[in-house]
């Protein structure tokens, strides 16, 4: 992993709230899928979420963006609450870039046309202006030379570093990660997670659920371990990884870690 | 452990080279195609054999066929004498005195250009919408549409002033395809009334003064959706557009008319026939019923109880009463339910029905390309805060309808000939009421077949024309590459 290249002058943690989650429970039809979350993302931190399959890590992103609706509980984004007014939602997901596993380009448009939809119709920023800054988020994952061709043209890692450049062309004040490199081929993860340290450098709020635990120690400031809807344990990735305390983290880690 | 092999290392990378000649060309086409297997030796010589008979069948009748005759019998005579007794041959000569029937019914002759004209216009104003920013093929499309028209109108026999009109609004419109091809579907938007004013005739302002009902739900519109959301001043402009239609669309047309009188001699409904009238109802319910097919496919999916349960109440009970139920309620219950003394006209009723017949099953279609887009794609359009209305537009509709060309313009195709079936409330379709008419001429009864082949010939060049175009549009918006 890049730990040695790591510059951490920039990564700050900040005292202000970003993202505050109280007492929140989710159902699906009958089934609990997340039990009393409490959370507090301060500004600057980047958080790595894992667990087995089914643990309700994907689902507890998705709900600070609202693409899956709470139940019970608060949550609170960047001063926004989330209730069920269009209006606040519009407004928190506009302020907070999700990266989804199976990347979700918008297959009929270029990759340029992909970066600049959203702050052309949301942000109402001119054509012109919005193309630069897609161009400038393009160069920096990397592809500017890709601007033109279409999504199905490219390989899934270059794809997903053009949805990690389409959510920044919001400016984005927090990130959300789901699973971003659990689609791709061993080969292209690096890439990406190239990408996601660089962000994380340049103190980007970033959430992110993934099974990198090479990413995790490497960037995170803070693990959450959650398994059946629940957070079973957090702590920092060193004490996290060497010193886990609860069984259920013990057995985790050594499945995931011990081939 | 002694026969340990040798090691190899290739020093050059061969070349491609050519297959043989059993694996080129037409050998190989045949081989593959026609005589891959004894079974299939013995199909294509049967289907020769097939072949074969149709042409010597068919080849001598059309080859015999007459075009210069004043009746069947005459017809009949000529072929004896030429090609023997008891030889067959086409009767074209019915089509050369009979083709303006076909084509424009009881239309009056003198009036022939209004709907060529129409008809051309037509193309111009689809050109824009078929041809979305490619600015050539627009541009071809109009010069080609420009000749013809001219061919047509000189053909007819139009008088200097329409055949000079014709011209300089084609030029009009040429030269705006030039200098400014965005504004070209303004034409589009205006075509309607246009096309309208060109068939009926009668006084101009009529059209003028209810496109001015449009502009009525565009101001309330822009007037009312900062406040009050797009469903909301959407539905309200389209009330304000209603009372103007109902209250201010007569008086104010005939105000107008009386200062400045200025229009066309108007045509009775009763006088269109043929593919004029497959035209009118097709092109109209076939443009109307794609919006309100959407609309539909959109209801149906949505979460608010009572759009969808009207949404899918509306689709399952048109797709489950045949056409000719609706055609019939058209010419006759419709009469029941509106106020005594309207006089509310035929084809418009007719149209009206088609178009709710065809929205059903479009929406259906619709709703089956909005059904193989992935999850993902409104996650995403939602995960970048864009709003139902735009994701819609701008994610969603791009993509579902492009799934769904191939039923959609099935549809289309289906609608185009099912526009016959108005023969049976009476109305001059192409296929039964004109050739009808022909058959019930004392010089042309008997004749079965020549009529049938030349509706049939022009219905098949416009639905194949239909389909090419939906191959071409399926093929240029491939962006996936799958």
């Amino acid at each position: 992993m890049a730990e040695a290249a790591l510059d951490t002058s920039k990564m700050k943690i900040s005292d202000e709230v970003a993202i505050s989650i109280v007492a929140m429970n989710k159902w699906y039809g009958t089934f609990h899928v997340l039990r009393d979350i409490d959370m507090t993302v301060n500004r600057g931190e980047r958080i790595v979420i894992c667990g087995p399959s089914g643990s309700g890590k994907s689902t507890l992103i998705r709900c600070i963006n609202r693409l899956e609706e709470h139940q019970a509980g608060q949550i609170v984004v960047d001063g926004t609450e989330l209730t069920s007014d269009l209006k606040n939602i519009d407004k928190v997901r506009s302020e907070v870039g999700m990266v989804f596993q199976h990347f979700n380009l918008f297959p009929h448009l270029t990759i340029l046309e992909n970066c600049t939809l959203a702050p052309i119709w949301v942000r109402k920023i001119p054509k012109r202006e919005a193309e630069e800054t897609a161009m400038h988020f393009l160069r920096k994952v990397k592809i500017p030379e890709q601007a033109n061709k279409y999504p199905g043209q490219l390989s899934g890692g270059q794809q997903q570093r053009v949805a990690i450049a389409r959510s920044l062309c919001m400016k984005p004040r927090i990130m959300l990660f789901d699973e971003p490199t659990s689609a791709l081929d061993p080969e292209m993860i690096k890439e990406v997670l190239d990408t996601m340290i660089e962000l994380a450098q340049e103190g980007m709020t970033m959430i992110c659920v993934t099974h990198e635990m090479g990413f995790a120690q490497a960037v995170a400031n803070r693990v959450i371990f959650m398994d059946q809807g629940q957070i079973v344990e957090q702590n920092e990735p060193k004490e996290f990884f060497n010193n886990p305390k609860s069984d259920r983290t013990k057995l985790f880690l050594s499945q995931i870690l011990g081939h | 452990m002694t026969a340990m092999q040798e090691t190899f290392v290739r020093s050059e990378m061969l070349g491609p080279s050519a297959p043989p000649i059993s694996e080129r060309g037409a050998v190989k086409w045949a081989r593959s195609n026609l005589f891959s297997s004894p079974l299939n030796t013995i199909l294509t010589l049967l289907g020769i054999t097939a072949l074969f008979l149709l042409l010597q069948g068919l080849l001598p009748w059309l080859l015999n066929g007459v075009w210069n005759a004043n009746s069947l019998a005459e017809c009949r005579a000529i072929v004896a004498a030429n090609a023997g007794e008891g030889a067959t041959g086409a009767c074209w000569a019915m089509i050369r005195e009979r083709w303006h029937q076909f084509l424009f019914g009881f239309y009056p002759s003198a009036e022939y250009w209004r709907p060529v004209l129409a008809f051309a216009l037509l193309f111009a104003a689809l050109a824009p919408v078929l041809y979305a920013g490619i600015r050539r093929n627009i541009l071809m499309m109009l010069g080609a549409v420009t000749v013809c028209l001219l061919a047509a109108l000189i053909g007819l026999g139009t008088t200097a002033p329409h055949l000079i009109q014709a011209t300089v609004l084609m030029a009009v419109l040429i030269a705006v395809a030039v200098w400014q091809p965005k504004k070209l579907i303004l034409f589009t938007l205006l075509y309607p009334a246009i096309a309208f004013f060109l068939l009926w005739g009668g006084s101009v302002w009529s059209p003028v003064v209810a496109m001015l009902g449009f502009g009525v739900l565009a101001l309330v519109y822009r007037f009312l959706v900062g406040r009050l959301g797009v469903v909301v001043a959407t539905g309200l402009g389209f009330v304000a557009a209603c009372l103007w239609w109902m209250f201010a669309q007569t008086p104010l047309a005939a105000e107008i008319n009386a200062v400045l009188p200025l229009g066309l001699t108007p045509i009775d409904s009763d006088q269109f026939g043929g593919f004029l009238l497959a035209f009118v109802i097709g092109v109209t319910a076939i443009s109307a019923s794609l919006p309100i097919g959407i609309l539909l496919a959109l209801g149906r999916q949505s979460d608010m109880f009572l759009i969808k349960t009207l949404s899918v109440g509306f689709i399952e009970f048109i797709r489950g009463v045949p056409l000719i139920t609706m055609l019939f309620t058209a010419s006759l219950l419709l009469q029941y339910f509106l106020p005594p003394n309207t006089n509310f006209d035929l084809i418009l009723r007719v149209i009206i029905l088609v178009t709710l017949f065809a929205s059903a099953y479009i929406a259906e279609v619709i709703r089956g390309g909005l059904a193989a887009l992935p999850r993902g794609q409104y996650e995403a359009a939602d995960g970048l805060g864009l709003d139902y209305w735009q994701a819609q537009r701008l994610i969603i509709m791009p993509q579902a309808l492009k799934i769904a060309i191939p039923g959609i313009v099935s549809s289309f195709i289906g609608l185009f000939k099912d526009t016959t079936l108005v023969a049976f409330v009476g109305l001059l379709d192409p296929l039964k009421g004109v050739t009808q008419v022909v058959r019930a001429d004392i010089n042309w009864k008997g004749i079965y077949w020549e009529p049938y082949i030349f509706v049939g010939l022009i219905f098949f060049i416009i639905c194949f024309g239909m389909s090419r175009y939906s191959m071409y549009l399926e093929r240029k918006l491939k962006t996936d590459h799958r």
